[in-house]
């Protein structure tokens, strides 16, 4: 390496430099891609909701109280000439495999679910990863939690678990009620 | 050396993953298919080269005593970069990768090249190490997430060749089978080395 004098100056400014320029190319890089970051999740955000949610025209969005904790759920309610035609609920479960897993989870005004889109989720790949997939998905669309009991057959709900891959199933399943017992509270609140 | 044993070194006689042993973190955790394994792979590539030209073309400013620090806050920039760039334009490939992304910062290829090549070669040099070492790590995280998705999944680079109901052999895909097929792989590589080395003998 070097043939320089390890002086005390001459380690600190070699340290100094070289953290300044990192720092430098770190800022600019951020600057860059700050933008595309956040309306990637946008996108991703809007996608979904279209996947959840009847045609609509307007979107209004708002909190409600979460039923099982301290956070409030995020609900987007879509109205389509000023006619409410449903409720798109963003929900969570940390019962997943590995941890947190969030959903978005679209209701119409009878509570009905009409589809359900996975956010987020930390399964494993080609077990758990399947809560994905509308082989598992489509069973919920069109059931109103009312009548469908959203557990899995193993805990005696009407849900298919996916093979193997019972928890990931169960912790759908909490997440989806989750959302129809918190939007069915504040909606016998309102 | 010339240039082309360089850079070919990497690939099968100081291939990163299959001879030298390093790097098994993420060589086990994202190989469960091949597009994770290549991208992994190439970004592992883009931090390698790059951490190597500027170690390379800075030895021989950097004093000696702090040339470790040094190093980690050039391979953590380039990691970050990618990072950040992966994040805003291939967000689902950037969550399928998660966590092994910022953690090529330990990777103990990128800081074992920094210190046993780069430091005490010139900077093309160390470019075509970086590529080679790149190169033949990348070959190996996608064979192994190849050989473990048409295994486990029965399907490859996400295109299903069996019933879509169907599972493949679910073990593949799951932590033991990285450590299978890894296992197999190194034999295989260690059988070949044997038979070239065996050769001359038996002419």
């Amino acid at each position: 390496m070097s043939k320089r004098e390890s002086s005390l100056s001459n380690l600190a400014l070699t340290l100094f430099i070289i953290a300044a320029v990192a720092a430098i190319m770190l800022a600019l890089i951020n600057l860059i891609t700050t933008g595309p970051i956040q309306k990637a999740q946008q996108q991703k955000e809007k996608d979904a909701l279209r996947e959840v949610l009847p045609s609509f025209s307007d979107l209004k969005t708002f909190y409600i109280p979460n039923i099982d904790g301290e956070d409030s759920l995020k609900v987007f309610e879509a109205s389509y000439n000023g006619q409410i035609v449903g409720y798109a609920v963003s929900t969570y479960t940390m019962q997943g495999f590995n941890g947190k897993m969030e959903l978005m989870v679209g209701f119409d005004t009878t509570l009905t679910i009409i589809n359900t889109q996975v956010l987020s989720h930390a399964e494993t790949p080609g077990l758990g990863e399947k809560i994905t997939q509308s082989d598992f998905k489509d069973q919920f669309r069109g059931k109103n939690p009312e009548k469908f009991k959203l557990s899995v057959k193993k805990d005696n709900g009407d849900v298919d678990a996916i093979t193997a891959s019972t928890i990931s199933s169960r912790a759908f399943c909490d997440a989806v009620d989750r959302a129809y017992r918190s939007l069915k509270a504040w909606k016998g609140g309102e | 050396m010339n240039q082309w044993q360089n850079f070919s070194k990497g690939i099968l006689k100081e291939n990163p993953v299959l001879v030298l042993v390093l790097g098994m973190c993420p060589t086990l955790a994202v190989t469960s298919s091949a597009i994770n394994g290549l991208a992994m792979g190439l970004a592992f590539t883009f931090v390698l080269t790059l951490s190597n030209v500027i170690i390379s073309s800075i030895r021989k400013i950097v004093p000696k005593i702090i040339r470790i620090p040094v190093f980690i806050v050039i391979i953590a920039t380039f990691v970050t970069i990618i990072d950040m760039v992966m994040h805003a334009f291939v967000p689902d490939l950037y969550k399928a990768l998660g966590i092994f992304i910022p953690l090529i910062v330990v990777n103990c290829i990128v800081l074992g090249r920094a210190e046993a090549f780069a430091s005490k070669n010139n900077v093309l040099s160390s470019l075509i190490d970086g590529l080679g070492m790149g190169v033949g790590f990348t070959l190996i995280l996608t064979v192994l997430g190849m050989i473990r998705e048409i295994l486990g999944a029965g399907s490859i680079f996400g295109y299903k060749f069996i019933a879509p109901t169907s599972d493949g052999i679910l073990v593949f895909i799951l932590a033991p089978g990285a450590f299978l097929t890894l296992g197999i792989l190194m034999a295989l590589n260690n059988l070949y080395k044997n038979k070239m080395s065996n050769k001359p003998k038996n002419n």
